[in-house]
């Protein structure tokens, strides 16, 4: 767990934008926040921005058949992104879609 | 026949170590300036005539996690409840000092603030992991709830089984709107209080006695 958040925020630090097909498991994200929030630095990185579609809406989209014969999609069966806060803001997230500004280096 | 009280007395002194429960770790987490620590002064001033940190308009004043302990909440019917509360930081994913700039404050004096504020919530965040026993979950009722923290921090209560209760405080300005927090989370208790006035404070207690008691 601790090598998989690590990746991530070496990743997002270095200015990348991660999606993660299969998201992050509740203990991953609070271990996430924890890891960012030592990492920020004065006129350096300044934290992440986040967003997840939630594991339900995922079930919505699978619809009756896909629920009844599909994989199980466990804890990881949501999308989640993830990116620098500086270069990255959530305009609007609704059900099937997230807008976001995203400014490169 | 002194062996026989001799062992009895041993067995009540395990049976007690076995199942009297350690005084439960109530934490207030929620978003910065949703009234944590007005609350967590409400409480304790109600139930000891103490308080427990300043408050302010400037996100993150609550920058170290505050401990209250053995605070004593009954109810008319003599059910009552011991807890220690703990008033942590404003929960969040970015911490920029220049947000404390624009509050007036010297750049130095900001950049104190956000490194402090940093460690709050890694602290914040750890003790949701290690160290809380259930989670007054409070938001500002004129702020949408349906952010990003709020669904990834409750998220992480329900995945820890950590008894919660949803507070939806700041009734008392008109832009309030309690019900959307009740639709954001309708599988939780949610009471709706003001914090400053102590509207409905009463009730919150009441609650606190049937979730964590």
């Amino acid at each position: 767990m601790m090598e998989k958040v690590r990746l991530i925020l070496d990743d997002v630090m270095q200015g990348n934008i991660i999606i993660l097909e299969k998201g992050l498991s509740p203990e991953e994200q609070s271990l996430l926040i924890e890891k960012t929030m030592f990492e920020i630095a004065p006129d350096g990185f300044s934290g992440i921005e986040m967003e997840t579609y939630s594991r339900e809406f995922m079930k919505e989209k699978q619809g009756f058949f896909g629920k009844m014969f599909g994989k199980k999609s466990g804890s990881g069966g949501r999308l989640t992104v993830i990116g620098p806060a500086d270069q990255m803001k959530t305009i609007k997230k609704e059900s099937d879609f997230i807008s976001a500004w995203v400014q490169s280096r | 026949m002194g062996f026989l009280i001799k062992t009895k007395k041993k067995i009540s002194k395990y049976l007690k170590a076995i199942f009297s429960k350690k005084q439960t770790k109530i934490g207030i987490y929620g978003p910065p300036n949703a009234g944590k620590t007005t609350l967590s002064n409400r409480i304790v001033r109600d139930w000891t005539g103490d308080v427990v940190g300043p408050v302010s308009e400037i996100p993150h004043e609550t920058r170290r996690a505050r401990r209250k302990e053995g605070i004593e909440i009954k109810d008319d019917s003599g059910h009552s409840l011991t807890i220690d509360i703990v008033d942590t930081p404003g929960v969040t994913t970015k911490i920029d000092y220049k947000e404390f700039i624009e509050y007036g404050i010297e750049k130095e004096e900001a950049i104190r603030r956000a490194r402090e504020a940093t460690e709050g919530v890694a602290e914040a965040m750890h003790w949701l992991r290690e160290d809380i026993d259930g989670v007054i979950y409070m938001l500002d009722a004129t702020q949408d709830p349906f952010t990003q923290v709020n669904i990834m921090l409750v998220g992480i209560i329900e995945s820890r089984s950590l008894p919660i209760l949803i507070v939806a405080n700041k009734t008392d300005l008109p832009d309030a709107a309690p019900k959307r927090i009740n639709s954001a989370f309708p599988q939780h208790p949610v009471i709706a209080i003001s914090g400053l006035d102590g509207t409905n404070v009463e009730k919150l207690y009441k609650e606190m006695l049937k979730v964590f008691g």
